[in-house]
C-alpha cells in the first residue's frame, strides 16, 4: 500500500501528502536525535530515543498522556533546563552543532529554535510590542525603520497582518484566542529561527482558529522545521509529514505520515491509533 | 461550497476531480476507438486501444490510494466524505469500461479478416454511439454535481438495452442462416455484450452522483429492457 504517488501528467501543486514524500536523505536532516534519555529526578521520562528530524517539514509527535513527547519538544530548545530536578543526556545537533556544547550560548538557541505553547502566552504589551521584543533584545535591527519591517513582515507570515495593521498599539491580550496564538507564531519568527517548536498549539482553540493556525503551519514548512507535539491524532495526520509514536518514554515507530496512518509497523502503534489502547 | 480553510486539503480534492475525469476521459477514447477499430477491420487502431488500457488501470489505482491516505489523514466529512467515496466507486465502474472497450478491441483483431456485414455493423454502430453519448453525460453530471442529468442517463439506459434486444436477434439470423457467419457473429455478440455493459456501468455511475449530490440513493427501480436472458432460440 502506498507505493509512491504519482501524479500521471496532471499538474498540481504541491500538498503535504499527495504529490509528495518526506524522504529522508541525509543533506535534509535538521536536528540529529541520538540516544537521549531524559529524568525528573529518580524518573526516567525518555529512554533512549534517537531520530532525524527534517528540515521543511512538519514532523508530529504523538502518543498517550506522559508517554514523554513533550519532555522531548523541551529537549530541542534546551527548556528542560530551567527544570530544576530536569536532567538529559544523548546527543542532540541541530545542522550538525552540539546544542549542549558548554560553549553554546542557550539563549542563542532559544531564539533558532522558537517554541509555541498551548495556552497563547501574548505578553502584556501593544501587538507591536510582543513582535518587536525579541528582535529588539537580540539587537536584530539598526533603527525604527527595520524593526518596523521585521515586526510587519512577521505579523504578515503568521497571517496576523491583515487583521490587526490598524491596531497595532492594541494589547495583545485583547485578541482572540486563534488571534493570540497567532500572535505568538509571529513572535516567535521575528527572531529568524530555524525550528520552530509547537507544543499542542490548537488544544486551546475551537475549530475554525485551528484550521486556520493547520494552513499556516502549511505555509511556514516551507521555510521552517516545526516539531509538533499533540495529543490529536487527526491532527498529526492532518499537518504533519513525519510522524513519530512515543509510548512510557520510548520512541516506539516513526516514519512518513501516510504511512503510519494507514499501515504502521508496530502493533503498539496501530493499538494506539485505531483506539485499541489501554 | 466555499473553499476549505486548509488550501492544501482544497488542492487533493481537485486533484481528485480532475483524476476522475482523466479516467472518464480515456474510457471514452477507448470505447470510440476500440469500435472504430471493429468497424474499420484497423488491427493497428485495435492494438493501440488494448496498450492504452494500463493508463486507465494506473489512474484507478492513483486514485484507491489517494481516497484510502485522504480518509486517514483528512477525516473528510459530509459532502468531501461523499466525494471521496464516490470516485473510489465511479474509477471502480471506469476501470471496467476501459477493460469491456479493450475486450472490443480484442475481438477486432479476431474478425479483421472477416467479411464486412453492414446492417449488424450499423446496429451496433447506434449502441456504441448511444453508450458513448451516456457515459460522456454521466461523466459531466459528475463534474457539475448535476442529479438531473445524472437521472437522465439512468433513465435512458433502457434504449441501449432495445438496441441490444435487436441486436441479439439479428446475430442469431444470421448465425442460423449460415454457419460459415458463426465465427464473426459470436464475436459481435460478445462485443454487443460489452457494449450493454458499459451501459449498465454508466448506469451504475449515475447513481453515484445521485448519492453524492443528495446523500442518499435513488430509490426507483431502474428500467431494465434486456431481455436476451429469457430469450428462447428456435430453429424455425
Amino acid at each position: 500500500m502506498n507505493e509512491q504517488f504519482r501524479t500521471s501528467d496532471l499538474s498540481i501543486a504541491v500538498s503535504p501528502h499527495i504529490g509528495t514524500r518526506v524522504s529522508m536523505q541525509a543533506d535534509a536532516v535538521k536536528v540529529r536525535v541520538r540516544n537521549v534519555n531524559a529524568f525528573y529526578g529518580e524518573k526516567q521520562a525518555l529512554k533512549n530515543v534517537s531520530m532525524d528530524i527534517p528540515a521543511r517539514a512538519v514532523t508530529a509527535l504523538i502518543g498517550p498522556s506522559g508517554c514523554g513527547k513533550s519532555t522531548f519538544l523541551r529537549c530541542i530548545n534546551r527548556m528542560n533546563d530551567t527544570i530544576p530536578n530536569a536532567r538529559v543526556t544523548g546527543d542532540i545537533t541541530i545542522d550538525g552543532q552540539n546544542i549542549f556544547d558548554p560553549k553554546l550560548d542557550v539563549v542563542q538557541l532559544r531564539a533558532r529554535v522558537g517554541m509555541v505553547f498551548q495556552k497563547p502566552n501574548p505578553f502584556p504589551k501593544s501587538i507591536y510590542e510582543n513582535v518587536a521584543y525579541g528582535p529588539r533584545i537580540h539587537g536584530l535591527a539598526s533603527n525604527r525603520a527595520e524593526l518596523d519591517e521585521i515586526v510587519m513582515s512577521s505579523l504578515e507570515k503568521a497571517g496576523l497582518l491583515k487583521e490587526v495593521r490598524d491596531r497595532l498599539n492594541d494589547l495583545g491580550t485583547g485578541l482572540s484566542g486563534g488571534q493570540q496564538q497567532r500572535l505568538c507564531i509571529a513572535r516567535a519568527i521575528a527572531v529568524s529561527p530555524e525550528v520552530i517548536l509547537m507544543d499542542e498549539p490548537c488544544s486551546a482553540l475551537d475549530p475554525i482558529a485551528t484550521a486556520k493556525i493547520e494552513e499556516l503551519i502549511d505555509e511556514l514548512r516551507e521555510n521552517y522545521c516545526i516539531v509538533i507535539v499533540t495529543h490529536s491524532m487527526q491532527q498529526a495526520a492532518r499537518v504533519s509529514q513525519r510522524t513519530a509514536f512515543f509510548h512510557l518514554g520510548e520512541l516506539i515507530e516513526e516514519g512518513d505520515t501516510a504511512e503510519i496512518f494507514t499501515n504502521p509497523r508496530k502493533m503498539q502503534t496501530r493499538d494506539y491509533i485505531t483506539g485499541r489502547y489501554g | 461550497m466555499r473553499e476549505h480553510i486548509v488550501r492544501s486539503y482544497q488542492e487533493e480534492l481537485a486533484l481528485l476531480d480532475r483524476r476522475v475525469a482523466q479516467m472518464g476521459g480515456l474510457a471514452e477514447n477507448a470505447l470510440g476507438q476500440a469500435f472504430d477499430a471493429l468497424e474499420k477491420r484497423d488491427p493497428r487502431l485495435a492494438e493501440a486501444v488494448i496498450a492504452s488500457d494500463k493508463a486507465i488501470d494506473r489512474l484507478e489505482r492513483e486514485v484507491d490510494d489517494q481516497v484510502v491516505t485522504m480518509i486517514a489523514l483528512r477525516q473528510p466529512l459530509a459532502d468531501d466524505l461523499r466525494q471521496v467515496i464516490a470516485a473510489l466507486r465511479i474509477t471502480s465502474d471506469l476501470e471496467r469500461i476501459g477493460d469491456l472497450a479493450k475486450n472490443i478491441a480484442k475481438r477486432a483483431l479476431a474478425i479483421s479478416q472477416e467479411p464486412y456485414p453492414k446492417p449488424l455493423m450499423s446496429g451496433l454502430r447506434n449502441m456504441v454511439e448511444r453508450a458513448m453519448r451516456q457515459l460522456k453525460d454521466v461523466l459531466d453530471a459528475y463534474a457539475e454535481r448535476n442529479s438531473e442529468l445524472a437521472l437522465a442517463v439512468w433513465r435512458a439506459d433502457e434504449q441501449i438495452d432495445a438496441m441490444y434486444n435487436s441486436v441479439f436477434r439479428e446475430l442469431l439470423t444470421y448465425m442460423m442462416e449460415d454457419p460459415r457467419n458463426i465465427g464473426l457473429c459470436t464475436h459481435l455478440l460478445f462485443g454487443a455484450k460489452n457494449i450493454e455493459r458499459i451501459g449498465d456501468h454508466t448506469t451504475n455511475i449515475a447513481e453515484i452522483v445521485h448519492y453524492l449530490v443528495h446523500g442518499e440513493p435513488i430509490t426507483d427501480d431502474r428500467p431494465k429492457g434486456d431481455q436476451t436472458s429469457s430469450t428462447p432460440i428456435s430453429r424455425d
